[in-house]
């Protein structure tokens, strides 16, 4: 365990920590921080504008005035209700936004919407044709790969698209394949039973 | 019907992202609040500079201490823990821990109310925190009020020191375990929206009746103005048990502005705003004969709560009734930590307990040189040794014979490091398991309606437990009609009053109001000559009647069984690992959850449930630790790449066997439930498999490499 | 995260002049460090400059046998790359070690190799970090530092550098190909990283305004005898405690060239020369892979909490090379 009485912090005499000298938009203010960044940026009194972002979600195109702060992930869950894809930990370590952009799985909360344009995004809502769902989404109920619910459409997404990827054939490999997509139910081995699922009939049909 | 194991219902819900979760609901004209945490953990904010806050674009309101609104007794008017914590609600400067929410900031947007947040100023009079578990020891204080309210906080059975001299084989061992941090997948949030003075609150909660009575308390308002919909949580584990600070900032920022306001907890907010489980340090002592029969024991826990509230850890009740051990002393103890207040968390007390119990009788068993499990056996408590009460049901023998049949224990060797593949040593370990069996009141409403659908309603809640589907099994059970047939639904005041989902108490306690309303309508039916098999026929019956639904409402409580039966899950969890004989990993290769927990309502969701619960106690045995900074008590790594729950390569094969049970007691179905027990028992089985792989006992949590590889009988 | 410019640069020299002119512009491309720490205020550009449309997405053979890879090609792509595969296992196998399929599919090779460290203590706004925030104190030096690095700190930061992928191209001895306003630079692999000393915020030697463009790999025939072996807490999704990237030239039993670089444990992706050398000229097996382990720690700087670091960090580069030494 640690030390508590190390120099660099004070110790047991009562020390006032310093408000920020910085201007308001300055590019380096901590939340609260009682140490002042130094050598910021040059300060952006006036932030930029919000931006047209044409996004192109499951075939629909729609155009939308953001932030430019705005992620894929906050754009398609606040701006366009296609909450679908979730917000689990809005850092990319845990894949609960798993979308697919141009095809291929990515995480939408690291990916800012001005930057997704141009290239189609599939979410869990663009899965099913109609009443019919993706064979996926069938398995994952058939097998119980789910509990509460929250991480399934990441873990489908995700699912989906190891399909088409280089992924072994073993269930172990199946299991590192899917282990960018945290559920904290522990669905794992009916997550990993419903892609085998889907990969035995693929192959056989 | 009840015993098929039939598909989530609301599975489609979930697989299509359909499934509504609380802060997903669309609001117009919805504001977004963002909170502003601490950076000391102990002192007093000597003031506040918000101005950059309040003059950045879209910024509706900065609330810190300063100007937010009062609350009827600073705020403390709904404490009663665990129902009601004492929360931050920024009715005072004080600061108890860092990351304490001292401020809101509530803008137009999700990213403006983000950055503004982050330049909220705050200076500190700041003090020395108290922060390390270990160097805080000295102050540990005996825990006084009875637990949970009925139990009491230290127990003495016969003579501990005369059963201690007349052991031929004694353990003295200390076990510990860092604090474990839930995270649900799902982060806890809040939408607020008012209407007049009627409040409206969609929150990711286990408990909607208990957010509701807790914020009309709070702000002093009548229970009947507020309503909580709650349809899907997404996770929960004990940490949306009770509400947190942020349900009675969005709720105080929606009144106050007069529009819908979100709060949304970041992942980092996770970390001391919503509880967890507190560290544990327990000492152990065992006394047995040579025949393994127990002479003594002795469990005294130290667990830490904050400066600020008294939550104890009930880490000793398992050892109170696990053996038939006459001679028994156990007691709980405190320490405050300028830390967030802990809470409930996966098997709360078992699953601390049982691994220093459990983890013990391996240690014991090693030294009397006796199989594990037979030593188990000589102490088999046929009735509650603590109560002399019999039990209502107990099944733990064929859960460690079936158990240890299909795990292949017999070909167990007892001597360690002796079974070597490849580059890794492979060991066997076993655990018992157990968790109380309880039951609370809970209401449900069974109607008919014109359409011929079948309404069942309670007030519950879906964590992932799948309450949504055992319950319309129970009532189409019930009601002799397919479950197409019935619609269940749950999660909102407006439906009859039901518990918190938690400590196991759903399919118990709802389960059996939802049956005995739905046999109250069958009964109302049949009374009318009524047939509502087919959906015509149903039909028909209510257009006879008039049009209105036909409805029963059963209110059902637990009754004088209670006292007359000791009712508890039992288990037994066998875990194989494989230790890097050069690196020190540890990977689990293969567990079997063996319980006898009652009637299975659905053997699909439960055997889910406990594998869930399998995998939970992985993570607390091998990964997770939450790391605070000694100095500041910052939570370092208060994200999902630094707390390592478990992945998906993690895990191996998880085999999950169900005893046939029915209890004859403990409800009319016969169930005990099954939420918490599956995190039981599985730390003390992996650590006894690493003692038996290795030769290394890991007494401390979590068991990573580094403890192996620096032990002095560890080397390749 | 604070407010920033969004900019799509059309072309190479675009992206160059705006980042030359905004001393506060940042190149984006994966994102998957930037935002990251954009959102947790650790990184504030006042400008964004996408460099997603640039053409550089493109793994060529060099005339020498060597490989030029684009900045912008996809660390999945890089992975599964035909080329790589066959003639640098080890980096196929340093890759896919990192973080997950949905961040390879983003996370680009010019990104990855300016992927920052995970100190909690950098990550954290509201405590002193040198890396951070020069001159403001080093937290992790008597704080949580079980995680931190062994080689190559100073008294200034123990911060241990992230990537996988940088481990297996410091073995492999890449050059760092670089565009900038003073003209093109092309930078061995062991100069580009920066060693903490006194100034942790340096972190390489990429000079404002300029842009990875690509890396070259040069040949290395031996290389197809290459192993990445990554020790961490959980089996997937996580940063390495210890790993080791090795390539062995063994002919007739003899190891005639070797190549060791050590990641998990040191400031920067650690190329480890006297571990090399203790191997060169010895006999494969596990008293030259012994010798070399020793080599590669020596002056190995435990702190409190991560001096087993050491101890695994032998062992896993021992591991390494046996499996090395184990292909045929």
């Amino acid at each position: 365990m640690d030390d508590p009485n190390r120099r660099e912090f004070i110790g047991t005499v009562v020390t006032t920590a310093l408000a920020s000298v910085l201007a308001p938009g300055t590019a380096r203010a901590d939340a609260a921080s009682p140490h002042s960044p130094p050598g910021a940026p040059p300060p952006t009194l006036t932030p930029p504008p919000d931006i047209p972002v044409a996004l192109t979600v499951n075939g629909t195109t729609v155009r939308l005035t953001l932030d430019p702060r705005t992620t894929l992930l906050d754009a398609l869950r606040e701006s366009m209700h296609l909450t679908g894809s979730k917000k689990g930990c809005d850092h990319g370590q845990c894949g609960a936004c798993t979308v697919h952009l141009n095809g291929r799985r990515v995480l939408a909360c690291l990916t800012l919407a001005v930057m997704a344009q141009d290239q189609p995004v599939t979410t869990i809502e663009g899965l099913a044709r109609g009443d019919t769902l993706h064979p996926m989404q069938q398995a994952f109920i058939d097998r119980d790969g789910l509990q509460c619910g929250y991480c399934t459409p990441g873990q489908i997404m995700s699912a989906v698209a190891l399909l088409n990827e280089p992924c072994g054939p073993a269930d172990d490999d199946v299991r590192e394949c899917m282990s960018g997509n945290i559920c904290r139910c522990g669905a794992y081995p009916n997550i990993v039973a419903a892609v085998q699922d889907v990969r035995t009939a693929t192959a056989r049909g | 019907m009840i015993g098929d194991p039939v598909s989530r219902v609301d599975g489609r819900l979930k697989v299509t992202g359909a499934a509504r979760y609380s802060a997903e609901w669309p609001i117009d004209n919805l504001a977004y609040g963002v909170i502003v945490q601490s950076t000391v953990a102990k002192g007093m904010i000597t003031a506040f500079d918000t101005e950059h806050a309040r003059s950045s674009p879209g910024v509706v309101a900065v609330y810190t201490a300063d100007n937010a609104p009062a609350l009827p007794d600073k705020g403390r008017a709904a404490m009663k823990p665990p129902a009601g914590r004492e929360l931050s609600l920024l009715q005072d400067r004080a600061v108890r821990y860092n990351g304490e929410p001292i401020g809101l900031v509530v803008a137009e947007k999700f990213e403006q109310a983000t950055h503004a947040a982050s330049l909220v100023r705050a200076q500190y009079e700041s003090h020395t925190p108290l922060i390390d578990m270990q160097s805080a020891l000295p102050s540990a204080y005996p825990y006084k009020p009875n637990i949970n309210g009925s139990f009491p906080p230290a127990t003495q059975r016969g003579d501990l020191a005369a059963g201690l001299a007349a052991a031929d084989a004694r353990i003295d061992a200390t076990f510990t375990a860092p604090i474990e941090t839930h995270n649900s997948m799902e982060p806890h949030n809040t939408i607020a929206q008012w209407d007049g003075d009627q409040l409206t609150l969609y929150d990711s909660t286990q408990f909607v009746y208990g957010v509701k009575r807790f914020i009309a308390k709070i702000f002093g308002i009548p229970e009947a103005n507020v309503r909580v919909i709650s349809h899907f949580t997404g996770g929960a584990f004990g940490s949306k048990g009770a509400p947190w600070s942020h349900v009675v900032l969005a709720a105080m920022a929606a009144r106050a502005l007069n529009r819908p306001v979100k709060v949304v907890l970041t992942r980092k907010q996770m970390f001391g705003l919503v509880g967890a489980r507190p560290h544990t340090v327990q000492h152990l002592k065992l006394g047995a004969r040579k025949d393994g029969t127990l002479t003594a024991m002795e469990h005294r826990s130290i667990s830490s709560t904050s400066s600020f509230e008294e939550w104890v850890e009930p880490v000793t009740l398992a050892t109170r009734l696990m053996y038939a051990c006459s001679n028994q002393q156990t007691a709980h103890e405190l320490v405050r930590l300028d830390v967030g207040t802990p809470t409930f968390n996966r098997g709360p007390g078992e699953s601390s307990g049982i691994f220093a119990l459990e983890s013990a009788m391996d240690e014991l068993a090693v030294k009397l040189a006796m199989d594990p499990i037979e030593l188990r056996l000589r102490n088999y408590a046929e009735r509650d040794p603590e109560s002399g009460l019999e039990w209502s049901s107990k099944s733990l023998r064929q859960c460690y014979s079936l158990g240890a049949e299909r795990f292949g224990w017999s070909r167990r060797r007892a001597e360690p490091r002796s079974v070597r593949d490849g580059d890794a040593f492979v060991g066997i370990g076993m655990s018992s398991a157990t968790y109380p069996a309880r039951r609370a009141p809970a209401s449900a409403l069974a109607r008919l309606m014109p359409d011929g659908m079948i309404v069942v309603q309670a007030a519950t809640h879906e964590l992932g437990t799948g309450t949504y589907t055992i319950m319309t099994q129970i009532a189409a059970d019930a009601l002799g009609v397919p479950i197409e047939r019935v619609r269940f639904e749950l999660g909102d005041t407006r439906l009859p009053e039901n518990p918190i989902s938690a400590g196991s108490l759903t399919a118990q306690s709802t389960g059996t109001a939802v049956h005995l309303a739905a046999v109250a309508l069958h009964d109302k039916i049949a009374a009318m000559r009524g047939d509502v098999t087919t959906i015509v026929s149903a039909r028909d019956l209510v257009t006879r009647g008039g049009g209105q639904p036909i409805e029963a409402r059963a209110d059902a409580k637990p009754g004088d069984e209670q006292k007359a039966f000791s009712m508890h899950s039992f288990g037994a969890i066998f875990a194989e690992v494989r230790v890097d004989a050069s690196l020190g990993t540890v990977k689990l290769s293969r567990m079997l959850g063996a319980y006898g927990v009652g009637r299975i309502l659905n053997p699909k969701t439960a055997r889910s449930q406990m594998i869930g619960g399998m995998i939970y106690g992985l993570g607390m045995t091998l990964t997770e630790d939450t790391l605070l900074d000694a100095r500041t008590g910052r939570y370092l790594n208060a994200d999902l790449a630094e707390y390592l729950v478990p992945v998906n390569a993690d895990i191996p094969e998880i085999d999950v066997m169900f005893m046939d049970e029915r209890d004859p007691q403990t409800n009319p179905l016969g169930t005990k439930g099954i939420g918490e027990i599956g995190c039981v028992g599985v730390t003390a089985a992996i650590a006894n498999a690493v003692y038996n792989a290795t030769g290394v006992r890991v007494r401390d949590l979590p068991i990573t490499l580094d403890k192996i590889l620096g032990h002095t009988s560890f080397a390749d | 995260m604070h407010p920033f410019l969004y900019t799509l640069a059309a072309d190479e020299p675009t992206a160059r002049r705006i980042a030359a002119t905004d001393p506060a512009a940042a190149f984006i491309a994966g994102g998957t460090t930037l935002i990251d720490l954009m959102k947790l205020n650790v990184e504030h550009p006042a400008q964004l400059v996408d460099i997603t449309r640039l053409p550089l997405a493109k793994v060529e053979e060099l005339p020498d046998g060597g490989i030029r890879v684009g900045a912008m090609v996809r660390n999945s792509d890089l992975a599964n790359h035909m080329l790589i595969q066959a003639r640098y296992p080890v980096l196929s196998q340093a890759l896919l070690a990192g973080a997950s399929p949905q961040l390879r599919n983003m996370a680009t090779t010019g990104g990855n190799i300016l992927q920052r460290t995970r100190c909690w203590y950098f990550r954290d706004t509201a405590t002193p970090c040198n890396k951070r925030d020069p001159g403001s104190g080093c937290s992790a030096l008597h704080g949580q530092n079980r995680i931190h690095a062994v080689l190559g700190a100073s008294d200034h930061c123990i911060a241990t550098h992230a990537s996988d992928m940088c481990v297996a191209l410091a073995a492999l001895g890449a050059i760092v190909r670089i565009h900038g306003p003073s003209g093109d630079r092309a930078l061995p692999f062991s100069i580009f990283h920066l060693v903490p000393g006194a100034h942790p915020e340096r972190e390489t030697a990429l000079q404002h305004g300029e842009l990875i463009v690509g890396i070259d790999i040069p040949r290395l025939p031996f290389a197809t005898r290459s192993v990445y072996l990554k020790v961490r807490d959980r089996r997937s999704y996580a940063f390495a405690l210890a790993s080791a990237a090795v390539a062995l030239d063994i002919r007739d039993g003899i190891i005639r060239d070797a190549r060791v670089a050590l990641g998990g444990v040191a400031t920067k992706p650690w190329r480890s020369q006297a571990a090399e050398s203790a191997l060169v000229g010895k006999t494969a097996g596990s008293a030259a892979y012994h010798a070399a382990a020793m080599a590669a720690l020596e002056g190995a700087v435990p702190r409190a909490r991560n001096a087993f670091k050491i101890e695994l960090a032998k062992r896993t580069l021992m591991r390494a090379l046996a499996r090395a030494g184990a292909l045929a």
